[in-house]
């Protein structure tokens, strides 16, 4: 019998590696799901999620057509290649989907996210906030002697980039939709 | 025409408008209205089992062994938590198989009622799709679609859980042909362009090499028919895993045998050295790719499989095929008949000249003893003796399961049940009374290992209850042999707790149940002992006493390649290195 005699220590590699094919960077792609409306079905793409050892950056829902019972999911998530076609195909395979669309590779896309931040400061930080808050465009929907809530809408780097400058001038609470993605044109 | 009945009739029309003649299932508060409409009726069959999860692996035998879905119905918390196992089995496998609970009434869901449990949040990622129903017109329509989504595309199990006032309240029947079955539609037919594409490699191929799963054998009947028609026409070799046994003949001229961890040499081989891998219906597991990286280097490879999701999971293909298998061979057979049916015929002649070399190291021969009874001995001789009869075999999980896939040879698709991706001791008792009760005439057979048997021994009770004469082969090495093997490959022949220690009397225990035991323990009375068992009209558990510590092989350790296969003892000398311990 010539069965290949191996010695301790002869391999480092687990079965377990997926050998990525396509390569081994990370992406962040954002995914569009559109499903039926019913319960639970949020439970399911979560439980694949977490089930299979996938990440979740993003995620939002809303019922988007109320006649045809569908919702919308927007999920951003990252991995591999490999990985990203994983977890597309993992998606379209459940019984409530009707489609899965990447709209990082689908063409372009516009993504949008909404955020409040409230805001604690007087004097000259209350003015230097206020200023702030109108370059980016930001609405004032509350207020108080001593405080601002601003709603602020954009990509989530726009967001990134306002609470950072917030930050310094008391900025004491956050609250962010995630991110709601659409393809643009026709 | 809608007809008004109450939620448990619903349930009963449902089952039998979807042709089902047996119910596997055990009652209880929460299921007591479909009790009750059961009780009233004929059509439908009810095997009550002696636990949950019989109830749901006898269901996986009735399914896999007819290729019809099998059903079960429990009650409500402990009823649906036992059947969890059985769910899980079925998904790993592929099994339909269409699941019904009872529930407390929806008006005490969430109120911690006695008996409740969140069972559609319990079974959410053990089944392919579950609902709760609230609505008694809506039942039906949700059966119906279960059985739908149970059967269709890559088949699995589902579960609906109907709440008792639902059960008990009036609703609209709808039949299965009215019902909306929902958007769930998986592609049947390949892409025209891809089969062609796999054609072209075809024509090429010097060293190719069918590699087929269970998919072949849930496709139907047609599949394997078709399977062996590309075989044949071909002349190229084909492997299978543990899950596709069966589909294509162990008798047939082009057959390496099983192919992965315990596969035969010439198989693994093939694997490894091909230059043309056609994968039909199997998901490159664990089991059989072992080491990724050294992983068939040299082959381009295809992959034939319903579930897209399957492709480029493990190994990247350079053909992916999605659709049936039936189908898809059926257009692949037409398109590369209709280019002239080109081989490298003479290349492919030297390819079987090389396996033919494999096959002579007759990687199977073992020691043989005329004093003990050798467990690859007592299948030998089973099959030797019960091959020509009309025999359905079943298995429990561990090394008596792999010898029965080595020394075993099978004929016909759906003859062979056995635990695969979840790897299931206690799988095999109730599985075999299943199969026995879809084919009352047949020889059923359950390969059994002490340890495995135990789990759900309490299912003897069934087989006798109705007259299901199962035969019950038990490899009795009083231990837990497969983890003992790894304990002494891997963990300095430190045998943590994998001896059976007060195994019960199994003769004993048989004639407790009502059935027929046998012991045999001496090779020059196996013969007579293996016949009394067959000719025995009833339930028989036959209590095999073999070597203690034979090792199965061949053996490729975890995280090693297919050509660095252990052939016996003599090669098991740190064997593993410490990275392919970590492995399962
Ligand atoms: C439910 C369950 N628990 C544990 C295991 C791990 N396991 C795999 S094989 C095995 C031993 C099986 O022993 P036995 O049924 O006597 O069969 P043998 O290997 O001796 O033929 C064990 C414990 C399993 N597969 N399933």
């Amino acid at each position: 019998m010539n069965a290949v005699k191996l010695k301790k220590g002869a391999s480092s590699h687990s079965a377990y590696d997926l050998k990525s094919f396509i390569g081994d960077t990370e992406e962040t792609h954002t995914l569009a799901v559109l499903v039926d409306n019913e319960a639970g079905v949020l439970a399911r793409v979560i439980g694949l999620f977490s089930g299979r050892g996938y990440n979740i950056e993003s995620l939002t829902v809303a019922e988007v057509d109320h006649e045809g019972n569908r919702s919308r999911i927007t999920i951003v998530t990252t991995g591999t290649p490999s990985v990203i076609e994983q977890i597309k195909a993992q998606l379209d395979r459940m019984v409530p989907v009707y489609e899965v669309h990447d709209l990082t590779v689908e063409g372009p896309s516009v993504e949008r996210e909404l955020a409040l931040f409230k805001v604690h400061g007087k004097g000259e930080k209350r003015v230097e906030a206020l200023r702030t808050a109108q370059i980016f465009r930001a609405n004032v929907v509350d207020s108080t002697l001593e405080s601002f809530v601003f709603e602020l809408t954009g990509t989530p780097e726009k967001i990134d980039a306002f609470a950072d400058m917030m930050r310094p001038l008391g900025l004491s609470d956050v609250a962010r939709t995630g991110v709601a993605a659409i393809a643009r044109g026709t | 025409m809608n007809r008004q009945m109450t939620g448990a009739d619903i349930v009963v029309q449902a089952l039998k408008d979807q042709g089902v003649d047996t119910v596997f299932g055990y009652p209880g508060g929460a299921v007591l209205p479909i009790y009750d409409a059961i009780f009233q009726q004929n059509d439908i069959r009810h095997i009550l089992v002696r636990h949950e999860q019989g109830a749901t692996h006898a269901a996986e035998g009735y399914a896999r062994s007819t290729g019809k879905p099998g059903v079960v119905l429990v009650t409500s918390g402990p009823g649906a938590t036992n059947a969890v196992t059985g769910m899980t089995d079925a998904l790993m496998d592929s099994i339909p198989m269409i699941v019904l609970t009872g529930q407390v009434p929806s008006f005490m869901i969430g109120s911690d009622a006695f008996q409740e449990a969140d069972t559609v949040g319990i079974t959410r990622p053990c089944t392919k799709h579950n609902w709760l129903v609230k609505d008694t017109d809506k039942l039906a329509g949700t059966i119906h679609e279960a059985f739908h989504v149970a059967t269709s595309g890559r088949p699995g199990p589902v579960l609906v859980d109907i709440p008792k006032d639902v059960q008990f309240a009036n609703g609209k029947y709808v039949a299965p042909a009215k019902a909306d079955l929902g958007h769930y539609k998986p592609q049947v037919k390949g892409d025209k362009d891809a089969i062609t594409a796999l054609v072209d490699l075809m024509e090429k191929a010097e060293k190719p090499v069918f590699y087929t799963g269970g998919g072949v054998i849930n496709s139907g009947k047609g599949a394997s028919l078709l399977l062996r028609e590309l075989v044949k026409s071909t002349n190229f070799p084909i492997t299978s895993t543990l899950m596709g046994l069966g589909s294509y003949p162990a008798s047939g001229n082009n057959w390496l045998g099983m192919l992965g961890m315990h596969g035969t040499y010439e198989a693994n081989l093939a694997m490894h050295d091909c230059d043309l891998m056609i994968c039909v219906g199997a998901r490159f597991d664990d089991r059989i790719t072992g080491r990724i990286d050294a992983f068939s280097p040299k082959s381009k490879k295809a992959h034939i499989d319903i579930d897209p999701s399957s492709i480029n999971k493990v190994i990247h293909v350079d053909v992916p095929i999605i659709g049936d298998i039936g189908h898809v061979l059926e257009d692949l057979l037409k398109i590369w008949k209709s280019r002239g049916r080109k081989t490298k015929a003479a290349e492919i002649k030297k390819w079987h000249a090389q396996i033919d070399e494999w096959r002579a190291v007759d990687c199977l021969a073992f020691k043989n003893s005329d004093k003990i009874i050798k467990p690859q001995y007592a299948l030998q001789r089973l099959e030797a003796l019960t091959k020509d009869m009309d025999r359905y075999i079943t298995t429990e999980v561990g090394q008596h399961q792999m010898w029965a896939a080595q020394y075993l040879g099978f004929e016909d698709p759906n003859r062979w049940m056995t635990s695969g991706g979840l790897g299931t001791m206690g799988y095999g008792l109730p599985a075999s009374v299943g199969t026995q009760i879809a084919h009352p005439d047949s020889l059923v057979i359950n390969i059994a290992g002490d340890a495995s048997w135990l789990m759900n021994m309490q299912e003897m009770g069934t087989a006798v209850q109705y007259r299901a004469p199962v035969k019950q082969f038990i490899l009795n090495n009083e231990r837990l042999g497969m983890v003992r093997q790894w304990q002494e490959l891997l963990h300095g022949e430190r045998y943590s707790h994998t001896w059976s220690e007060a195994l019960p009397d199994f003769v004993k225990l048989a004639e407790a149940f009502g059935g027929k035991g046998i012991r045999c323990s001496d090779p020059a009375d196996l013969d007579d002992a293996i016949m009394e068992m067959v000719n025995y009209d009833g339930p028989v558990i036959f209590d095999c006493l073999i070597e203690k510590h034979e090792n199965c092989f061949p053996m490729i350790p975890s995280g090693k390649a297919h050509n660095e296969m252990l052939m016996g003892e003599a090669d098991t000398k740190n064997a593993i290195d410490d990275s392919g311990a970590v492995l399962v």
